[in-house]
C-alpha cells in the first residue's frame, strides 16, 4: 500500500494528466454533437435504422387520417368552385344582384372494396345514407368519374363502377361539345371505354379529352379520358371511338359522392314529360 | 508569492480577453489560427504543484471554451499542454534552479531554451486540438496543414509577446 502511494507521488504528474484528460474528454464527448454523433457512430447507424423505420410505420399509420383530412378538405374546395353553383337567372330580376345556389354538393369517401375483372364491378365506399348519399348520386375521383350510387346503406354504399356493362354516362367531346355516351369497352380491358352515338359530323381528334357533358349525374367538364382510337366499328349511323379512361381503376382509394340537388326535380320532369309522350302515342 | 499571483492572474485575464475578442476573429486563410492563451499555462512559475498546475490549465480550457462554444476541447488540449510542460521542464531544467529562476519566460531562460520549450509545447497542444476538432482522418490533409501553419502563427506571437515584456536578469 506504502509503495503503491509512493508510487503515485512520484508519478503525479502523470496520474493527474490522466484524471484531468478524462475528465475533459467526457466533457468534449458529452456536450459536442458532431463528435458525440462520431463517437457512437456504429451505435448510431443501429439505432438511427430502427428510429427511421418505427417513424416510417408511424407515418404510415397516421397516413390514414392524413389523407381523410385531405379528402375533406377537397370536398370542401369543390364545394367553393363556381363550377358547383348553379346560377339562378330568374331570381336576379329579383333580387338585383347575382345569386349562387349550389347545386353539386361533394361528399369524401374511402373505397374499401373495389373489383375490375368482372364484367360487372361494383365499389364499395365507406359513407352511406347517415352521410346523404343517396341511390342514382355520381361519383367521381380526383381524376375523372368513377361510376354512379346503385346501393346505400346506413354507412356504406355500392357504386357501380365505370367498369360495368350497365354503365353508361352521357359525356361530350371537349373542343366542340359533341354528345355521345360513354361505355365500358368490349374487351374487359379497365383502361379502354368505349364512346358511342356522337354525330356523325363531330370530327373527332386522337387525343382529345372526353369529358361530363352536365346531362347526367355529374357537373359539366370532369374527365372521363382521351380518345385513343377513332374508327373501330365503321359503318353506323353514329360514329364510335375509343377512349382511355383517365382513371386508374384498379388502384381507386379516396373518391367523392356528388349530390346534384336538382336531380329530382330533372328527373320527375323529364319522367311526367315521357308519360305524356305515352298517353299522347296511344 | 502575492506578486506572482498577482501577476498570473492579470496575465490569465489579460490573455483570455486577448484570445477571446481578438483572436478569435483573426484567421489567415482559415488555416492559420492562433491560440495564444496557453501562454499563461506556459509562463506559470516552475514551482507549481503538479495538481495547481493540471486545474490551472483545466480551467483555462474551459474558460476558452466557454468562450468558443466547444466544452471540453480546449480543455483537453491544455492538460495535454500541461503534461507535456511536466515533462519538458523535468528533462531540461536542473532542480536546483528553481529558486532563482521563477518562471520559464524568455527573459529568464533566454530565447534558445524558450524557443524549443514554446514551439513543442505549441506542437503538441495544437496537434492535440485540432486532430479533437475535426475528430476523423478523412480531412487529414487539411487538419495537419492547420496545425502546422497555427502553430507557426502561434510560436511567432508568443515570441513576440515574450520581446516585448523582455527584462533584463540585472534588473530584477
Amino acid at each position: 500500500m506504502r509503495n503503491l502511494l509512493i508510487f503515485i507521488t512520484r508519478y503525479n504528474a502523470f496520474f493527474l494528466f490522466i484524471i484531468f484528460e478524462v475528465a475533459s474528454l467526457v466533457i468534449y464527448i458529452k456536450y459536442n454533437a458532431f463528435q458525440k454523433a462520431t463517437f457512437l457512430n456504429s451505435a448510431n447507424t443501429v439505432t438511427g435504422n430502427i428510429y427511421e423505420r418505427v417513424n416510417g410505420f408511424y407515418d404510415y399509420l397516421s397516413l390514414d387520417k392524413v389523407n381523410d383530412s385531405l379528402a375533406r378538405e377537397n370536398a370542401k374546395l369543390r364545394n367553393q368552385l363556381k363550377g358547383s353553383f348553379y346560377i339562378d337567372t330568374i331570381a336576379k330580376h329579383k333580387i338585383n344582384d347575382t345569386v349562387f345556389k349550389q347545386q353539386y354538393e361533394y361528399i369524401a369517401a374511402r373505397v374499401i372494396n373495389n373489383s375490375t375483372n368482372r364484367s360487372y364491378n361494383y365499389i364499395t365506399i365507406n359513407r352511406g345514407s347517415m352521410d346523404g348519399v343517396n341511390v342514382g348520386m355520381g361519383v367521381i375521383c380526383s381524376a375523372g368519374i368513377v361510376g354512379k350510387v346503385v346501393n346505400v346503406s346506413q354507412h356504406m354504399s355500392i357504386v357501380q363502377s365505370m367498369l360495368n356493362r350497365y354503365t353508361r354516362f352521357s359525356v361530350m367531346l371537349a373542343r366542340n361539345h359533341e354528345i355521345g355516351s360513354a361505355e365500358w369497352g368490349d374487351d374487359f380491358d379497365t383502361h379502354k371505354g368505349l364512346l358511342v352515338d356522337v354525330n356523325t359530323n363531330a370530327q373527332p381528334k386522337l387525343g382529345e379529352s372526353v369529358i361530363t357533358s352536365g346531362y347526367s349525374l355529374f357537373p359539366e367538364g370532369i374527365m372521363v379520358g382521351r380518345v385513343s382510337n377513332l374508327h373501330p366499328k365503321a359503318g353506323s349511323i353514329s360514329l364510335s371511338m375509343e377512349f382511355a379512361f383517365s382513371v386508374d381503376y384498379s388502384k381507386l382509394e379516396y373518391v367523392e359522392v356528388v349530390n346534384n340537388k336538382y336531380q329530382n326535380e330533372q328527373d320527375n320532369l323529364e319522367s311526367l314529360q315521357k308519360k305524356n309522350d305515352q298517353d299522347n302515342s296511344h | 508569492m502575492i506578486r506572482t499571483i498577482v501577476i498570473n492572474i492579470i496575465r490569465f485575464v489579460l490573455l483570455m480577453f486577448i484570445q477571446v475578442f481578438l483572436l478569435k476573429n483573426i484567421s489567415l486563410y482559415n488555416l492559420s489560427t492562433p491560440y495564444v492563451y496557453i501562454l499563461f499555462i506556459m509562463l506559470l512559475p516552475f514551482g507549481t504543484p503538479n495538481l495547481l498546475l493540471f486545474a490551472l490549465a483545466f480551467i483555462t480550457g474551459l474558460t476558452i471554451d466557454a468562450f468558443y462554444d466547444t466544452p471540453g476541447l480546449h480543455a483537453a488540449a491544455c492538460i495535454v499542454l500541461a503534461f507535456v510542460r511536466v515533462l519538458f521542464i523535468s528533462i531540461t531544467v536542473q532542480k536546483e534552479g528553481f529558486d532563482n529562476e521563477p518562471d520559464p519566460s524568455l527573459s529568464v531562460m533566454g530565447f534558445r531554451w524558450f524557443f524549443t520549450y514554446s514551439l513543442t509545447l505549441t506542437l503538441f497542444h495544437h496537434f492535440f486540438l485540432f486532430s479533437l476538432e475535426t475528430f476523423h482522418f478523412s480531412e487529414i490533409k487539411y487538419t495537419l496543414s492547420r496545425f502546422v501553419l497555427s502553430s507557426l502563427f502561434t510560436v511567432f506571437l508568443m515570441l513576440v509577446t515574450g520581446l516585448l515584456f523582455f527584462r533584463r536578469r540585472e534588473t530584477k
